[in-house]
C-alpha cells in the first residue's frame, strides 16, 4: 500500500465483512511532535482473543477464498518501518480498534493519499454505512460525518455527479485549510 | 460556482441541481441499470482498483451510461486483481481481470456499449462475487 488512504480503504474493509454499521477513521498528525497516528475503530463483529493475535500474520485468514491475509500486516509493517508501532484491540460482538503510529518526518511514512475518494467511494457502495472521518492537524481538524451529508442530500442521490463533485470539493477544500500534509 | 466549504454551501448546491437531477432519475429506468463491482480488498487496493473504480465512475458519466458502481470483497482472483463483475441489464454477471485504465475503456466500448466479450474474462463456476 503506498498511501494512508489505501491501508484505510483495506482496513474498513475488513469492518464492513465483520458487518460494522459505524466505522470511525481518525488520523492525527502533528509536525510539531513529529507524529502521525490513524486509528479506525468500527462496531463490527470483533475477534476473541486468539484470532486478534493470529491477523497481523500474513498466512492467516478468516476467509477461504485464499490462504493469505495481508491487509493488517502490511499496516503493521509500514508502522513499524516509518518508526512507529501498531496495536489491535478486539472483543467478540464488541467491535474492533486499530491503531497504527508513525513518526511524521520518517522518510518511509506514507502520505495520505486520496482520503476523499476513499470515504465517497465507500459510502456511496454501502447504503446502510456510517462513515466518519476526521483529520487534525497543529492548526485545528475537520470531521465529515456520511449520516450528516445523507440528512443533508434530502433523498437527493450520492452517485448524482454534481452531488459527488460538491462532496470531493467541500472535503478537499477543508483538508486544504487546517494545512493537511498530503 | 463558488468555492464549496461548508455543509451549507454543499445544500445550497444541491438546491441548485436537484430540478436538474429530479428531470434525469424520472427517466431511468432501473432494470436498464449496468451493475459494476469493483473487488476492493487488500490484492485489488494494491493492484490499482481504487483508480480503476475512479475511471468506471467518470468514464461511465461522461457517457451518459446509466450504471451503479460499486465496491466488493476479494473473490480469490489476486493474481488477476483489479478484478470487475458487470452485469449488463437482464444478463449474468461477468466478470473481468486484469483491469487497469485501458482494459477499463475496452469493456465500457465493446461489452458495456456493444454486448461483445473481450478477453480477459475469468470463467468461473461463481454465482455472485459476494460470498
Amino acid at each position: 500500500m503506498k498511501t494512508i488512504s489505501e491501508h484505510v480503504l483495506d482496513i474498513i474493509q475488513n469492518s464492513i465483512r465483520a458487518k460494522a454499521t459505524l466505522i470511525e477513521v481518525i488520523v492525527e498528525e502533528s509536525e510539531k511532535n513529529d507524529f502521525y497516528s490513524l486509528i479506525i475503530t468500527d462496531n463490527g463483529c470483533g475477534m476473541g482473543k486468539e484470532v486478534v493475535e493470529k491477523s497481523t500474520d500474513p498466512f492467516f485468514t478468516s476467509r477461504n477464498t485464499r490462504k493469505v491475509g495481508l491487509g493488517l500486516s502490511l499496516l503493521k509493517q509500514n508502522a513499524e518501518r516509518a518508526n512507529g508501532y501498531f496495536t489491535i484491540q478486539s472483543e467478540e460482538n464488541n467491535g474492533t480498534v486499530v491503531k497504527a503510529g508513525f513518526q511524521h518526518s520518517n522518510f518511509d511514512r506514507p502520505p495520505l493519499g486520496e482520503i476523499w475518494d476513499v470515504w465517497y467511494f465507500t459510502v456511496a457502495s454501502h447504503n446502510n454505512l456510517k462513515l466518519n472521518y476526521r483529520h487534525s492537524t497543529d492548526k485545528g481538524s475537520y470531521e465529515i460525518r456520511s449520516e450528516e451529508i445523507r440528512e443533508l442530500l434530502e433523498g437527493v442521490s450520492l452517485n448524482q455527479k454534481e452531488i459527488r463533485v460538491g462532496i470531493l470539493e467541500m472535503f478537499k477544500n477543508n483538508l486544504e485549510e487546517i494545512g493537511t500534509t498530503f | 460556482m463558488t468555492k464549496i466549504k461548508s455543509l451549507a454551501d454543499l445544500r445550497k448546491m444541491k438546491d441548485e441541481v436537484q430540478s436538474q437531477i429530479k428531470l434525469r432519475e424520472n427517466s431511468d429506468h432501473p432494470e436498464q441499470v449496468v451493475q459494476v463491482k469493483i473487488g476492493m480488498a487488500t490484492c485489488g487496493i494494491a493492484s490499482g482498483a481504487k483508480d480503476t473504480m475512479k475511471y468506471f465512475v467518470e468514464e461511465l458519466e461522461q457517457q451518459a451510461i446509466d450504471a451503479v458502481v460499486t465496491q466488493t470483497g476479494c473473490m480469490g482472483y489476486c493474481y488477476a486483481e483489479p478484478t470487475v463483475e458487470i452485469t449488463l441489464p437482464g444478463k449474468a454477471p461477468v466478470v473481468f481481470g486484469d483491469v487497469n485504465k485501458n482494459k477499463a475503456q475496452e469493456i465500457i466500448d465493446s461489452y458495456v456499449k456493444r454486448g461483445e466479450l473481450i478477453d480477459g474474462v475469468i470463467p468461473v463456476t461463481f454465482k455472485t462475487i459476494d460470498d
